[in-house]
């Protein structure tokens, strides 16, 4: 953002315009009680070569000399410098499409080739132009799913990330929509039977994530049969879609969503994030956000437009199929030159190194007295283990040796306090993985409590 | 030019009614308004329909409009023609391209509703402004 400076000349030259002595008159609507008068606790101004150490400093000390654990719906991953270089580029690096789209040829061609690698990816017949987030994109897939099937509630996996679960509470909040939740099972996958009995024939949909949130795989054909004997449809939420490089792709569901960032966005303190959704033809109409098209021109060549816009809120205002208004092109972007470069081999490959990292890791954990991985669910890059004291002592441990240790569920699920969900991409080396596991043998081999002095580790927001 | 037999709504649906069973469309002046229709969305045989309530919608290459329903029931049949054939709205609205048939509940919502004459009336005067 510009910074656009006033000197006291200009506020002066201000204040004659709108006929006030002082700029104090424009805050006397506030009452003075509720005025701050004292000083306020903010460092003083730094000059321009202070601001630049002070941030290299931080940057020096921050994340870039540690390894993390964290995962979560958050993955770091690897970014080829290309992805910025191309991303960088003018002719794409701007805010919004245009009003008339069909202007921006590449733009539109760029989230047509994304449209086609997310169906490829997810087994589903269309897939929009992205959407904000994975959570957000999640809470559309179930809206959809209420407009489909005109149904009034759905059941939620607690298997599926806690905080998407929030946000779709937070949609549907104040409409006449009865959310249920589907316990998980002691394998770490949502229990089936419990599932059996939730869905009737008043259930719009399922909502199930795979791998879920405590990195299992969900056993979709079974949950799939279940789900469609009762006319629900199935939504299958995907956070870490580099999984499906190697899983068999969730065809059996009815809407596959989720977050997209493992494919070239970083990991930012919280965002940009880019949700995706795809589906069957036949849900089309009822699938929110842009979708790109490709058809001819007059003379015959090949062209891409924007289609199904009069659902649109520009066009359709308050009656839209959706009111999501932000889709996420530029990180939506990245994920296509992210994917386009790995191409199938490479994902593949790159999918096999995670999922290799990780059954490394769980086998030597699992070799340590005391440390326990409870779930016996298939997992990708992604598990839980269970530590026999305080893990919040373990994960001050882990901070010391520069390993951010992954994130303690109890956060979120009170019966799973010392438990930690740890993910391995291909940027933990195989040396850091013997160094985490060294230090929790020691940490086992002498049991703490909480009290210890140290900074704890929090997950990255996601907000 | 508008059928005699037919009633018709301010936002446009006409409606044929024998005995009990009402079947709606919508008129020739809203295709044209509308231009080339590409697809119709409706509901299923057995849902109920409230008078003035959205019962579908009509896209067209320009817009996505509501079909207003212009009586309350249930309804007993759809046009499937519509599904493959949505330009059926463009060539025959009045005949062929019939929406949805309903079965009335409340005979006397049809008492509020236009005559032809008084259809072509009201569009003059939508047209005038």
């Amino acid at each position: 953002m510009r910074y656009l400076p006033n000197s006291p000349a200009d506020r002066q030259a201000m204040l004659r315009t709108t006929g006030h002595a002082h700029i104090d008159e424009l805050f006397e609507q506030i009452h003075a009680d509720l005025r701050f008068k004292g000083k306020l606790n903010l460092p003083g101004p730094l000059s321009e070569a202070e601001i630049l150490e002070f941030f290299q400093q931080a940057a020096a000390e921050s994340s870039r000399e540690y390894v993390s654990l964290l995962g979560a719906g958050a993955y770091s991953h690897y970014r080829p410098v290309v992805v910025d270089a191309l991303l960088s580029r003018g002719e794409f690096f701007t805010a919004y499409t245009p009003y008339q789209a069909e202007i921006s040829q590449g733009t539109l061609q760029a989230m047509f080739e994304f449209q086609t690698m997310m169906t490829q990816l997810t087994g589903q017949e269309v897939s929009n132009a992205s959407l904000y987030d994975g959570s957000t994109a999640t809470t559309e897939a179930a809206l959809m799913a209420l407009r489909i099937t005109r149904r009034r509630r759905v059941a939620l996996a607690r298997t599926l990330h806690p905080e998407y679960r929030q946000t779709f509470q937070t949609y549907v909040r104040h409409q006449d929509v009865d959310m249920v939740e589907v316990p998980c099972a002691a394998c770490g996958q949502i229990d089936t039977a419990q599932l059996e009995s939730t869905v009737d024939a008043q259930t719009a949909a399922v909502v199930i994530q795979s791998p879920n949130f405590f990195g299992a795989l969900e056993r979709i054909p079974e949950i799939a049969s279940i789900t469609h004997r009762q006319g629900a449809l199935l939504i299958v939420t995907v956070t870490e879609p580099l999984s499906l490089a190697v899983i068999k792709p969730p065809s059996e569901a009815d809407i596959v969503c989720g977050e997209a960032q493992s494919f070239g966005v970083p990991v930012a303190f919280g965002g940009p994030y880019v949700g995706f959704l795809t589906t069957r033809e036949k849900f089309l109409r009822q699938m929110p956000g842009r979708l790109v098209g490709q058809t001819v021109d007059t003379e015959g060549r090949r062209g891409f437009v924007l289609t199904l816009a009069t659902r649109e809120q520009h066009i359709r205002r308050e009656k839209a199929t959706s009111n999501i208004c932000t889709n996420q092109s530029l990180c939506a972007l990245a994920a296509t030159i992210y994917l386009c470069l790995l191409g199938k081999a490479g994902l593949r490959l790159l999918a096999e190194q995670n999922l290799a990292k990780a059954h490394y890791a769980a086998g030597r954990l699992r070799e340590i007295p005391g440390v326990v991985i409870p779930f016996t669910g298939p997992c990708f890059n992604e598990f839980v283990v269970k530590v026999p004291s305080d893990a919040e002592c373990l994960l001050e441990d882990l901070q010391s040796e520069k390993i951010i240790g992954g994130l303690h569920l109890g956060k979120f699920y009170p019966g799973l306090a010392n438990h930690l969900l740890l993910c391995f991409t291909e940027l933990v080396s195989r040396t850091a993985i013997d160094r985490m596991v060294e230090a929790c043998r020691q940490f086992s081999a002498t049991p703490r409590r909480a009290g210890s002095i140290g900074a704890t580790v929090t997950a990255p927001g996601r907000g | 030019m508008y059928p005699p037999e037919l009633l018709y709504t301010k936002d446009h649906e006409w409606i044929r009614v024998d005995e009990s069973v009402g079947t709606i469309g919508i008129t020739d002046y809203a295709q044209k308004e509308l231009g080339d229709v590409v697809f119709v969305e409706l509901p299923k045989p057995g849902d109920h329909v409230t008078a003035s309530e959205s019962l579908g919608t009509v896209e067209s290459v320009k817009a996505v409009s509501e079909i207003y329903s212009p009586v309350s029931g249930e309804v007993t049949a759809v046009n499937k023609k519509l599904q493959n054939n949505p330009e059926l709205i463009n060539s025959d609205p009045h005949g062929e391209a019939w929406l949805v048939r309903v079965q009335l509940t409340h005979r006397s919502e049809i008492d509020k509703l236009m005559t032809a004459d008084e259809y072509e009336a009201y569009i003059q005067q939508e047209k005038a402004h």
